[in-house]
């Protein structure tokens, strides 16, 4: 309950007090009422970060829904060797962040990364990724990609819970593979696909570690994410009040996706086999 | 379709199948392969165009200067002593926290379990500044005490799942003890936590992955030379222009493999953390 309240009532009442405020941690705060708000409405780098976030998102989160489920099925068709897999598959999610974000600097690296003799070995143009705005924020959707053991694994346990008898059942009404996984498969593992979906999102609207290594936020801010314009504001700048606008901005952003998310997604949901 | 053919699709399915798997394994272990391979070759093996796939020397000891390169043992301490006083919080907070939602019947235990849930859908940017402002206030910045005490005060991914657990525990158990004499502390110590095993050492682990590796807390917090973690420490190798590759990498290995070997220890345990609980 102390927890409760230190860590959620006070970081909310506390971020919509001083985000009225031109406030720097040091001098004494000026009330500025809903300035911030109006400054963060008109600021075009709260626009330009936003959108590279939920671009990000819009990326990394589907593409890892559908990553991480094809891993689940094909761990789920009980080849002997199964753990060997889960581990390899497994152990990229441990990697802390900033590590891989060093490597795929390497691996991307115009000159020498392993990623552009594959782009030049199928006939492309030899290019710095890192070095265009969209191509910059595709490669932190690939290394998000590593991360996908942690959503297989949930849905290998959703389709454990599936039970066999149902496949039997649609195989003597003659229901191809395809059908099985479009009638069965897919709307029984709805739980798993919503919990993954809005973790997903939730992770994807914070992504900051891996542009604050790699890119610093460039080039030309395509990789400035919304985390990192908050956290410059916050730290470089000191301009809390600011900073603590965004905050907000961030949160009704984040609360707005996920009831949008969650009421598509009650519609399509099917709790009765696998609860 | 004849057995004979049903057969053959079959062999044919699985060899499709590890095919994936096997091709997929290799794509998720490149990084990691890439990792190895640059922290043991020299400065000029690093510059050839395109780059070696296999180290035409191994160069062992841009381990040693890894280690030397910063207070390696001492950042080492460091995260150590934060990651193991974070995962003694975060288990002993959950797990009475969560056998209060589980076990003891109290007014408003459901409500108040909601709101406990609803704590996961706060993004953790909003409470940067607020936290910052109460540390500061405090006079915890540059110490270890901002990681480590919001693990006291317990987390709502793992009282959920701590809870889901101890539901399962038979009622009867529990009154049996009740009817003995004993105290809610000791039924926690005596017959919960030792039937729940699993699920604690799943909420360790995670716990303990979470603080080896994080990087936005110290960021902000720990400021002195001394008190770094690894994962600060580990941008030494970035100065201005220039990052030293081959270091870096040996110290990311080395900053990784404790929690490899505390994956390959506590395998099944994960596997059940991860799927324990997850959507229900």
């Amino acid at each position: 309950m102390i927890g409760f309240l230190a860590f959620v009532v006070f970081p909310i009442v506390y971020s919509l007090a001083i985000s009225m405020f031109q406030y720097t941690g040091l001098q004494s705060a000026q009330f500025l009422g809903l300035d911030n708000y109006g400054r963060m409405l008109a600021d075009p780098l709260t626009w330009t970060s936003l959108g590279n976030t939920l671009y990000y998102s819009a990326w990394a989160v589907p593409v890892g829904l559908v990553v991480a489920l094809l891993l689940a099925l094909a761990m789920n068709r009980q080849v002997r060797e199964v753990v060997v897999y889960r581990t390899a598959l497994y152990i990229p999610s441990l990697a802390p962040i900033f590590a891989l974000s060093f490597i795929f600097i390497v691996l991307v690296n115009p000159g020498t990364g392993i990623a552009n003799q594959l782009i030049t070995l199928f006939g492309g143009q030899e290019r710095d990724l890192l070095a265009e705005p969209t191509t910059a924020k595709l490669v932190i959707v690939a290394m998000a990609q590593l991360g996908a053991g942690n959503a297989a694994l949930i849905f290998l346990a959703g389709l454990n819970n599936i039970p066999q008898t149902l496949y039997e059942a649609a195989r003597i009404d003659g229901a191809s593979p395809i059908q099985q996984f479009g009638r069965i498969t897919l709307p029984l593992l709805t739980p798993a696909i919503v919990f993954n979906l809005i973790t997903g999102v939730s992770g994807g609207l914070q992504v900051f570690t891996q542009a604050y290594i790699m890119t610093r936020g460039g080039p030309n801010n395509g990789t400035l994410f919304y985390m990192l314009y908050l956290y410059r504001n916050a730290f470089s700048y000191a301009d809390l009040g600011y900073a603590s606008a965004l905050a907000i901005g961030l949160f009704i952003v984040g609360l707005a996706l996920a009831v949008i998310l969650y009421g598509v997604s009650r519609r399509f949901t099917n709790y009765e086999v696998a609860a | 379709m004849s057995a004979g053919e049903a057969r053959a699709r079959l062999i044919w399915d699985r060899i499709a199948v590890r095919i994936f798997l096997i091709v997929m394994s290799l794509v998720f272990l490149l990084p990691l392969y890439w990792m190895l391979i640059t922290s043991v070759k020299s400065n000029e093996e690093l510059g050839i165009t395109p780059s070696t796939i296999w180290p035409q020397q191994w160069h062992w000891e841009n381990y040693t200067a890894a280690f030397d390169a910063f207070p390696f043992a001492t950042f080492f301490g460091n995260s150590l002593i934060i990651t193991v006083l974070s995962v003694l919080g975060s288990v002993l907070s959950c797990l009475i926290a969560a056998y209060g939602f589980a076990c003891i019947e109290w007014r408003g235990r459901e409500k108040v379990f909601y709101l406990v849930l609803a704590t996961l859908f706060i993004p953790f940017p909003i409470a940067i500044i607020p936290s910052f402002d109460l540390f500061a206030w405090l006079g915890w910045i540059n110490t270890f005490l901002p990681l480590i005490v919001p693990n006291f005060l317990g987390s709502a991914f793992f009282i959920f799942l701590l809870r889901q657990f101890l539901l399962q525990i038979p009622k009867d158990h529990l009154d049996a003890a009740r009817v003995d004499g004993a105290s809610e502390w000791q039924i926690l110590w005596r017959i919960v936590l030792p039937m729940s095993l699993p699920a604690v050492a799943a909420v360790a682990i995670f716990t303990a992955i979470g603080s080896w590796n994080d990087f936005i807390g110290p960021l902000l917090y720990l400021q002195d030379e001394s008190r770094q973690t690894l994962a600060i420490g580990i941008q030494a190798f970035r100065t201005s222009h220039d990052i030293q590759f081959n270091q870096l990498m040996a110290a990311s290995l080395m900053i990784l493999l404790p929690l490899v070997i505390l994956f390959f220890a506590a395998q099944r345990y994960f596997i059940r953390g991860i799927t324990l609980g997850s959507f229900k």
